[in-house]
C-alpha cells in the first residue's frame, strides 16, 4: 500500500440504455437483420428516407410507403477524422462519408475504406460491404463500411440535395 | 455509455480519502464546534479554508439517523442484494454522512449502533468503507 496523498479518484460513470426503436426504425432493423436496405417514401414530395423515419419532416406527413434500396450508393460528402474518440479502435486517419443509397434522398455515415486519403471526394460510386451473414444484427452495424465502385463518378446533380 | 472521470480530490477531499485507505474516518472541527464528517473544503461558520492537517478523526462507529431500504440494488451499488443507504453520525462528529448499510430490514431502526466495514484492499476512496453493519451488542 502506498503512503502518498491522494490527490485524484476516477469516479466511472455508466448509463445502460433500453432502446424502443418505434414503428419506422422496427421496419428498417428487421430490414438489416435480413441483408437488405429499406427506406420509405414520403406520399408528399416523394422523397425517399433512409435510415426511414416515421413521416417526413419537411412536409409534417406520415409515411405508408416502403421501399427497397440498392447496396450501391455515391460519396455526397466526406470527412477525414484525425483525432479519435476515447476507446475507439479504429486506425488513424480514417474517412466518414455521407452515403446516399441509390434510390434514397437522404445520406447515411459509414466508414469508407479502400481509396487513398488524397483520392476520397464528393461523387465517389461506393458499394456497402456487410459482415458475415452469421453476425448479422437489428443493426447498421451490419454493414463494416462502403468501398469505392469502379465507375464514374455521379454527377454532382444526382446527389446535391442530399448535402 | 460509459465516462471513466478523474477527478482531482483537492487537498481535504484527498486527506480524507488517504485517512480511509489507512482505516481513519477523518472528520473537521468548525469554528462554531460542529464536527462535519465528510470534511468539507470551507468551514461553514467563518468561510476560512479547512486545512488537511488539522482533521481530526471520528467513529468507527456510529448511529444510524435516517435510512431508506432499497430493494432492487443497481449496477455499481455495493451490493448486489437489497441493502439500505443509511446517513451515519460518526462518534464524535455533529453531522451525518451517507453510505450503504448491511443489515437485514426488519433490524434497522434509526438510532441504531452501526460501525464501519472496512474493505479488504483500500486504495483511497469512498468504498474503502465497504458499508456499515450493525455494532455488536
Ligand atoms: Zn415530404
Amino acid at each position: 500500500m502506498s503512503d502518498e496523498t491522494i490527490t485524484g479518484i476516477i469516479a466511472p460513470i455508466r448509463m445502460d440504455y433500453r432502446y424502443t426503436p418505434g414503428t419506422a426504425t422496427s421496419l428498417f432493423l428487421r430490414a438489416m437483420k435480413e441483408g437488405r436496405f429499406e427506406g420509405r417514401r414520403c406520399p408528399s414530395c416523394s422523397k425517399v428516407y433512409f435510415p426511414p423515419r416515421g413521416g417526413c419532416s419537411m412536409c409534417g406527413v406520415e409515411f405508408a410507403e416502403t421501399v427497397p434500396l440498392a447496396n450501391t450508393g455515391t460519396v455526397a460528402t466526406y470527412t477525414i477524422v484525425n483525432v479519435n474518440f476515447a476507446n475507439r479502435a479504429v486506425e488513424l486517419p480514417y474517412v466518414v462519408a455521407e452515403v446516399k443509397f441509390d434510390g434514397a434522398d437522404i445520406t447515411t455515415s459509414l466508414l469508407l475504406k479502400g481509396v487513398p486519403l488524397e483520392e476520397v471526394r464528393q461523387g465517389l460510386r461506393v458499394e456497402a460491404k456487410w459482415i458475415p451473414e452469421e453476425e448479422w444484427d437489428y443493426s447498421l452495424a451490419n454493414i463494416s463500411h462502403v468501398e469505392p465502385l469502379d465507375e464514374p463518378d455521379a454527377p454532382f446533380e444526382s446527389y446535391k440535395d442530399a448535402i | 455509455m460509459e465516462f471513466a472521470y478523474t477527478r482531482s480530490t483537492g487537498p481535504v477531499v484527498g486527506a480524507f480519502l488517504t485517512g480511509l485507505r489507512g482505516q481513519k474516518v477523518l472528520g473537521y472541527k468548525a469554528s462554531d464546534g460542529s464536527v462535519v464528517c465528510p470534511p468539507p473544503e470551507f468551514d461553514a461558520a467563518n468561510n476560512a479554508p479547512v486545512i488537511a492537517g488539522e482533521l481530526i478523526e471520528v467513529g468507527p462507529e456510529g448511529v444510524v439517523t435516517s435510512w431508506s431500504w432499497n430493494p432492487l440494488p443497481r449496477p455499481g451499488n455495493p451490493f448486489d442484494r437489497p441493502f439500505a443507504w443509511a446517513l451515519v453520525k460518526l462518534d464524535g462528529a455533529t453531522s451525518s454522512m451517507l453510505h450503504a448499510l448491511d443489515a437485514p430490514r426488519d433490524g434497522i431502526t434509526t438510532g441504531m449502533r452501526v460501525k464501519v466495514r472496512w474493505a479488504d484492499e483500500r486504495v483511497g476512496f469512498i468504498n474503502d468503507i465497504a458499508c456499515f453493519e450493525p455494532a455488536g451488542g
